[in-house]
């Protein structure tokens, strides 16, 4: 019965979604405020009715309702009450209604939080929000409706994925998709401020927050999967230029530039345009993200198999969403006033330098997604990508940024010098040179450069900080209490540069890692980095009712000496016939230790992967920092109080509104 | 004090620039690490040079995997087909939990000198137990071994298995 009203639910919510979408595009039109004042009671309705839907699918999967196809599939009665919660978005259905709900999510919290906007240009928000969410739930209910019901049930159910078994991965995809549906704001903002004709620094300082927030999301979604990727998959990948990965690096990028382009809207009211189209292009990306690879184009390992109409469909609503905008973008982007003057050195010359490079990179890893499924489209060719082509392609573009990364801050709005910024940076700069020239002596030249744009980033943000409290300069008491009188935003953007350099020397790490792979009998050993890697014996390990497993144990010793013992696991599935390695990883937080126990022979010889990963756990905990440094930025004092308020000088009226 | 038109100038000069540079960047980099994806029954048509990268796809050849060790490293040797066709892939290293016999795999490596053996660098296995790559689909879709509407693939141990020459003959 509760599935059935989780159906209806969701019907409703569509219901909902179409009325905030009219009443939103057309009620300003009207001059009736009561009208817009109801786009945000739909909203938030709307978002009432997909919570309760959810809730009915997720109830589902707990009382393993096998008449419910979507649970018979990826459910099953030796599955743990954690991954029957999370199998509800482990598969397509599931995951396009945790989408939708997450998109009316933002409609909720807009119609909520979002009182201090005008009433007109919430209700336009609100509409544009509820026009893309009628699309994707009318995508739900027709053609993947994640409630189709099973006559008669199946006894027991298939069950989840061993390999999606796992608490990061459970987490992974309702905080990359936050990551993903947050640009909605920022988009719905974008079309609402080209429908109204007007952008002004308060409409950067409305959108910020909302790309901020989703930024964060979406960092700490990316994270995690590579986190994940990193200690399942066994051989300590993090990252592989799939196309999976790839379209969740791109809205990041545009993201990125995003958050810096609109500063300089909010402080200089200049990139008006330019902040509306990437706001534009940022959650085009973020749908192509989810849906090119829902929709079989793109090829990869990840995606989830579905039929050839909801591909159809799928490509259909993105044409429209995304060919809409831009055609509404190209049609009104003249209307808006043009960017104020500014010098290219200058604190927002430096924010624009910023956005060319992150966006150039986009257009690189976009090219190296596109090609392949446009090759095969066009000539029938099949040809794959790799990793080689990022390297040579984007590597050179990310060096630039590194190196302007630490100098940009330094710069003061309006007209700067280039040389003062530099002689605050000439201790930094000899620290990296330091770092490159030693680890360059080691033999390892891209690690050496990686590793100095680091140290370069790292240490940057720290005399960024140094600077603001006058460090050195005036006495350190002084300085230390003007830590506090430093505004949040400024520790924000200071902790979203360190982390950037935090991840940028974890992968440096990771280039200079060393592995064996070897195959070892009770009582042999290896030498890896220093340590001698000796296999004790293989043994039965305890399992769990959804699985058996085989622990090999491993001494760990160091001139003798016993550092540690190591028990990588094979766990054998029975319910999927899935065997999965289950790596040993021991960190410090400064290298991992990392052992994967690869299989068995007849002989008694077990088969092995050892590796060192130095600063391996940098990449992620860079990861953290920046996500932390959004959210920082976002308790800012000006996001909180002083509702921004717009200037009241006249602006030129778009044609289209004053003939309508 | 540079006039707001010599500006713009300036601003649409140096984005040029950057955007040639990126370009530039492209075209270098797609020529040496583009890989195309074969099928047997293409590699036996197509010869392509050894030493050339590229990647062979299609599903395990059952009852063709022999596990041994080579200098204290793992060793496989394996047959992919697709249908049509079979190759002999030697790999040395750790295979993916998921390879199986009659599964679906993407190997990345190159044809050895001698012997028509492709040698794999690279064993990619797909995370779902059910899962067929696209392009092994594709190509067993094109040998008229399977089509996805009729059910799961069949054994890879059932399928017509021509020898190379067998193909010859038929071509020439």
């Amino acid at each position: 019965m509760i599935p059935t009203w989780g159906h209806f639910a969701l019907a409703l919510g569509f219901a909902i979604a179409v009325a905030q979408a009219m009443i939103g595009l057309f009620g300003p039109n009207l001059r009736n405020p009561a009208v817009l004042r109801a786009a945000p009671a739909l909203a938030i309705g709307q978002f009432v009715m997909l919570a309760a839907s959810f809730a009915a699918l997720v109830w589902a999967g707990v009382v393993s309702d096998y008449t419910v196809k979507n649970v018979a599939q990826f459910s099953s009665s030796t599955t743990p009450l954690l991954y029957r919660i999370t199998g509800t978005w482990g598969n397509h259905a599931g995951s396009m209604l945790l989408w939708c709900l997450i998109l009316a999510l933002c409609g909720g919290v807009v119609g909520v939080f979002g009182r201090s906007i005008p009433t007109s240009l919430r209700a336009r928000v609100l509409g544009v929000l509820g026009l893309v969410s009628a699309g994707f739930l009318l995508f739900t209910l027709t053609v993947s409706d994640p409630f189709v019901r099973l006559w008669p049930p199946p006894l027991h159910g298939a069950g989840v994925n061993p390999i999606l078994q796992d608490p990061g991965l459970a987490v992974h995809p309702p905080i990359l998709y936050t990551g993903y549906v947050g640009f909605s704001i920022a988009f719905a903002f974008a079309v609402a401020a080209l429908i109204e004709g007007r952008v002004d620094a308060a409409w950067g300082r409305w959108v910020r927050p909302w790309t901020i927030v989703s930024w964060c999301f979406l960092t700490a979604g990316i994270c995690f999967g590579s986190l994940w990727s990193y200690y399942t998959l066994g051989w300590g990948g993090f990252w592989f230029w799939d196309p999976v990965e790839n379209v969740a690096l791109l809205p990041w990028l545009t993201g990125t530039a995003l958050i810096h382009s609109a500063i300089v809207v909010e402080k200089r009211e200049a990139l008006k345009t330019w902040s509306v189209l990437l706001a534009i292009a940022t959650f085009s990306l973020s749908l192509s993200g989810t849906f090119l690879v829902r929709s079989g184009l793109l090829n990869s390992v990840h995606a989830f198999a579905v039929s050839p109409n909801q591909g159809l469909f799928i490509l259909v609503l993105l044409a429209l969403t995304v060919g809409g905008s831009l055609l509404l973008f190209a049609i009104r982007a003249p209307v808006l006033a043009a960017s104020g003057m500014f010098a290219p050195v200058s604190r927002e010359g430096a924010l624009i330098l910023n956005n060319v490079f992150l966006c150039m990179i986009a257009a690189v890893v976009f090219t190296g997604t596109m090609y392949p499924p446009f090759v095969d489209l066009l000539f029938g060719l099949q040809l794959s990508v790799g990793a080689p082509f990022y390297d040579q392609a984007a590597l050179p573009l990310v060096a630039p940024l590194i190196l302007a990364m630490a100098v940009g801050p330094l710069l003061a709005w309006k007209r700067a010098a280039i040389m003062p910024a530099l002689m605050k940076l000439w201790a930094v700069g000899l620290m990296s040179l330091l770092v490159l020239a030693v680890v360059l002596l080691r033999g390892h030249a891209i690690a050496a450069l990686a590793l100095a744009g680091g140290v370069w980033v790292v240490l940057g943000a720290l005399v960024d900080l140094g600077e603001r409290v006058r460090l050195f300069r005036v006495p350190l008491r002084q300085s230390f209490s003007r830590l506090f009188s430093v505004p949040r935003a400024a520790y924000g953007a200071m902790m979203g540069h360190l982390g950037f350099g935090v991840t940028v020397l974890g992968i440096a790490g990771m280039a200079t890692q060393v592995h064996v792979i070897t195959v070892l009998h009770p009582g042999q050993g290896v030498n890896l980095a220093g340590y001698r890697w000796t296999l004790e014996r293989v043994q039965d390990a305890p399992g769990t009712p959804a699985y058996a497993a085989r622990q090999a144990v491993i001494d760990v010793t160091r001139g003798g000496k016993h550092v540690m013992t190591m028990l990588p696991e094979r766990r054998f599935f029975t319910a999927q016939h899935t065997t999965t390695e289950h790596a040993a990883i021991r960190t410090n937080m400064l290298w991992d230790m990392f052992a994967t126990f690869a299989g068995e022979d007849k002989s008694g010889g077990a088969e092995f992967r050892f590796n060192v990963h130095p600063l391996a756990p940098e990449i992620w905990l860079g990861g953290l920092i920046m996500a932390l440094g959004g959210g920082i930025s976002l308790t800012d004092r000006r996001f909180r109080i002083g509702a921004p308020s717009r200037k009241r000088t006249p602006v030129p009226k778009p044609a289209g509104t004053e003939t309508a | 004090m540079m006039t707001r038109k010599a500006r713009r100038l300036w601003i649409v000069v140096v984005c040029g620039i950057f955007a040639s540079t990126a370009t530039a960047l492209m075209l270098v980099a797609f020529r040496s690490s583009l890989s195309y994806f074969l099928s047997p029954q293409e590699v036996l048509v197509k010869h392509p040079r050894p030493g050339e990268m590229f990647r062979l796809g299609g599903v395990v050849q059952v009852g063709t995997v022999v596990m041994s060790h080579r200098d204290g490293k793992p060793f496989t040797r394996f047959r992919i087909t697709d249908g049509q066709a079979s190759i002999p892939v030697v790999f040395t290293g750790i295979l993916p939990d998921l390879f199986r016999q009659g599964q679906g795999v993407v190997t990345i490596g190159s044809m050895a000198r001698q012997g028509g053996v492709f040698r794999a660098d690279t064993v990619l296995a797909k995370h779902g137990a059910s899962y067929m790559p696209a392009d092994v689909e594709q190509a067993l879709r094109a040998s008229g071994k399977w089509n996805p509407k009729f059910g799961p693939a069949p054994n890879a141990a059932t399928w017509d298995n021509k020898t190379p020459q067998q193909i010859a003959a038929a071509k020439g």
